[in-house]
């Protein structure tokens, strides 16, 4: 651990621990931020606009039909997904605040191009069903390219990040390979949520997507997982230290599993009463949970690598601690909610109305 | 003026909060008015209020759609341009906005989904409390946000360590002199600004020939809103001018043109202030009535600006917003009133009144911009009074970035709100165009479900019977 760390090992009680509640909390927002808006940003992306085995008007007619099938799966449930980023961002603007300012700082143009994604996607979504029908079909477009422009700008901003922002090409090549990866992971989560919810030729399109982004992802995180050691000797340091590293080399095996599990079921796709058609998308959250978690441990306890610590970026402790109750008893009513209204929309995604 | 990085940041960030603020003041008044539908479509098992709730309901999730995607943006202004912001008074912001979000954005996002969608998966009782919850989570969120805007209004209930703030009593904080009155105003704001919306659009249906009778119910409900509620504003705005004057008398000196300070100020109605000069010029105005509406005594002292040294806001900019904001308030109370009297006695109202109607439909929007240009700049030079000024809270950017972005803001912000007048009438042309006998019945469950949120495709006939009332 670097002299900074060891430093703020004075800090007791308080003062030690609320900033490590809320770097946790702040954690689990942008965890459960990429899993659930990332798997609704991912059907975005995959919207299509041609159907394999038709062509012209009635291929027209299909693909609308998929889109319109594919967004009402996600429809109950994009805002909610979306509050998370609101959510994480706002806890990282509350309880470390020089460490937003510093991160938006440098991701200046990035974060503006995240915003007009978002912006587009958001907006998409009722506009197409509500906008005059000839317009329809350009709202699909922003709708899918929305959903690109902000999967790419995250995966961009997490690579800046992860990069300690450091110039040169290599640090903009790898935010350029997160790009990549990020939007891969996400379009793989989509997949499998659309294996989940959706059924028929549709379903059958889903399967497909999701292996081609499956391996895409796992080049992803294959490749971050090399490089980021290599790029960054305190993260070695950590990864391959005795005897932590028995218990570390769990997360690439459980990683690894899940992948081949989930490749095998896709490949041996349909099974008889569509036997276990959420196992996609758990893998899929197994993944992300456990990828996030490795990440989380490089880094931790850097609010931004190699820069600022929790406790020299948090704020106040009494603005803290009364955040922290709030944040203790609204979390597992938010939580409850949430379940709830997944609990509502169980089952095969049908077309949304508003009776 | 210098095309600075502090000025193109301001302006950026005025046209970011100025476009967010639309959808909302929409969106906190509709959300009740909706549970308004909603139970009175229980309790009179009049099917028009529910038909009225579907044709409104898809409005507001289009609305609330544009505030969610705003509003985003507003999370990531503090970080890319006001760092100072932040790291300043960042301990008594910070958790504000964290309540807004934990204990508002969830609610009603999650709420939202169940409220639009859900109709057909719960039960009506679990529907109703659906959209209650809606409704209390956006007017929850206008609290919050109101008690930070507030504070950095009126701060109080902290101690200040080298320069930077440290809470030290929240209930002070958050309970601010100017909050309570803040908040009823804007409150009412968002009611007046849905009440002209709902007359405008629901009068524009009619003027298309709609003779089916949402319309009329709507109508006439929201006339009802807009006389009630109007009057009430202008005793809630007075009163939250007198507490602007106990506690920014430079806002007040800048709202009412009054440069030197006069004993027995006049009222203008009009003038056009002179920066330079110090004076107003062309002036129209009342002897005495400035100083008997704020003082209540005719010959009563009104601070002018040159006693605030530097520390005042510019004049023109709040002097002309608030005569905005107070004529506008006039003619609504005018139309709501008046119109209503003319419903209730003729049963009906006539065209050029309807068109009136339409032309007023973004009247609310119009006056809340007004105002809150009154209170944001006649804050300034303070972005928290007293304790922060605007330009040592400003991102060290240059200029180039923030000309981008504010040129993509720009592009985009246009966009979508072109887009945004142009979709809600166009619901409303297709709402209108319905004959009676298309409508879907109502209660049951059609066993061919339409399609996704009553899209319009020509090919679908059931979609188009989705747009009810």
């Amino acid at each position: 651990m670097s002299s900074l760390v060891a430093g703020a090992e004075v800090l007791s009680g308080q003062a030690y621990w609320l900033p490590i509640l809320f770097i946790g909390l702040m954690g689990l927002a942008f965890l459960l931020y990429a899993i659930l808006d990332g798997y609704d940003l991912g059907v975005g992306i995959l919207l299509p606009f041609d159907a394999s085995e038709l062509s012209g008007k009635e291929a027209d007619a299909h693909s609308e039909r998929q889109r319109d099938r594919m967004i009402s799966s996600i429809g109950p449930f994009w805002d909610a997904n979306e509050t998370w980023l609101v959510m994480a961002v706002g806890l990282l603007l509350i309880a470390f605040p020089s460490a937003h300012s510093l991160v938006l700082g440098h991701l200046y143009l990035p974060a503006l191009v995240l915003l007009v994604g978002l912006m587009l996607r958001g907006v998409a979504f009722d506009f197409r069903a509500k906008a005059p029908v000839e317009h329809k079909l350009r709202w699909d477009w922003a709708f899918k390219g929305g959903s690109l422009l902000a999967t790419l700008a995250q995966g961009y901003m997490i690579g800046r990040y992860v990069g300690g922002f450091e110039a040169g090409l290599a640090a903009y090549a790898f935010a350029g390979l997160s790009a990549v990866c990020v939007s891969a992971g996400y379009s793989f989560i989509g997949a499998a949520w659309l294996v989940m919810k959706t059924e028929g030729t549709l379903q059958v399109r889903a399967v497909r997507w999701a292996r081609i982004t499956l391996w895409l992802m796992v080049f992803g995180i294959a490749s971050v997982s090399i490089v980021s050691p290599l790029l960054n000797p305190e993260v070695f340091a950590k990864w391959f230290r005795l005897p932590e590293v028995i218990l570390l080399m769990m997360i690439p095996m459980v990683v690894t599993t899940l992948v081949v599990a989930c490749d095998r079921y896709l490949a041996h796709y349909p099974y008889r009463g569509d036997m276990g058609c959420w196992f996609p998308f758990a893998a899929a959250v197994g993944i992300f949970v456990f990828s996030f978690i490795g990440l989380g441990y490089s880094f931790f306890p850097y609010v931004v690598p190699g820069t600022l610590t929790v406790w020299q970026a948090a704020s106040d402790v009494s603005a803290l601690r009364f955040m922290g109750y709030g944040a203790v008893m609204v979390v597992p009513i938010i939580l409850i909610y949430t379940a709830y209204s997944y609990q509502v929309f169980w089952g095969k995604a049908r077309d949304l109305t508003y009776q | 003026m210098e095309f600075d990085t502090l000025l193109l940041s301001r302006l950026q960030f005025a046209l970011n909060i100025s476009v967010h603020i639309l959808f909302p003041s929409i969106t906190i008044a509709l959300c009740w008015v909706l549970l308004a539908f909603k139970l009175l479509g229980n309790i009179t098992g009049d099917e028009t209020w529910v038909r009225a709730y579907r044709f409104w309901v898809k409005v507001f999730a289009l609305t609330f759609a544009l505030g969610v995607v705003t509003g985003i943006t507003m999370s990531f202004q503090f970080g890319t341009n006001w760092p100072g912001y932040m790291e300043r008074v960042g301990n008594v912001a910070g958790p504000l906005l964290g309540y807004e979000v934990m204990t508002a954005f969830f609610l009603e996002a999650t709420f939202l989904g169940i409220m639009l969608f859900g109709a057909k998966r719960v039960s009506n009782r679990t529907h109703t409390v659906a959209t209650l919850l809606v409704a209390i989570g956006t007017s929850l969120s206008a609290f919050w946000i109101i008690a930070l805007n507030s504070w950095m209004q009126t701060p109080q209930g902290f101690e200040l360590i080298d320069g930077v703030v440290y809470p030290v009593d929240w209930l002070a904080i958050i309970f601010n002199p100017s909050m309570p009155y803040r908040l009823s105003h804007v409150m009412i704001a968002s009611g007046l600004t849905c009440a002209f919306f709902i007359t405008g659009v629901s009068a524009y249906r009619l003027l298309k020939g709609d003779d089916k009778p949402g319309p009329k119910y709507t109508l006439r409900f929201a006339l009802l809103m807009a006389a009630l509620l109007a009057p009430l504003q202008a005793f809630v705005g007075d009163l939250h001018g007198l507490n602007t004057l106990e506690h920014q008398p430079a806002k007040i000196a800048a709202m009412e043109g009054v440069w030197h300070t006069e004993k027995g100020a006049p009222l203008l109605l009009f003038a056009i202030p002179d920066e330079a000069q110090q004076k107003n010029h062309f002036e129209v105005a009342i002897p005495k009535l400035a100083s008997l509406i704020l003082t209540h005594e005719l010959d009563g002292e009104i601070r002018g600006i040159s006693s605030f040294g530097d520390d005042h806001p510019r004049v023109a900019p709040v002097f002309f917003a608030f005569r905005i904001m107070v004529g506008l308030g006039m003619l609504m109370m005018l139309a709501g009133i008046g119109l209503s009297l003319l419903l209730w006695r003729k049963g009906g109202l006539k065209p050029w009144q309807l068109r009136g109607l339409v032309a007023m439909t973004f009247s609310g929007w119009v006056a809340t911009l007004a105002g809150w240009y009154v209170t944001e700049i006649g804050r300034q030079p303070f972005l928290v009074t007293g304790i922060l000024r605007t330009e040592e809270a400003v991102t060290s950017q240059p200029p180039e970035n923030v000309v981008v972005s504010l040129v993509v803001y720009v592009l985009v912000y246009s966009f979508l709100l072109t887009a945004y007048i142009k979709t809600v009438f166009s619901m409303a042309r297709k709402a209108a165009k319905l004959e009676r006998q298309e409508l879907l019945p109502l209660g049951g469950i059609d066993p061919e479900p339409t399609v996704f949120d009553g899209s319009l495709s020509t090919a679908d006939k059931n979609s188009q019977q989705e747009l009810s009332s």
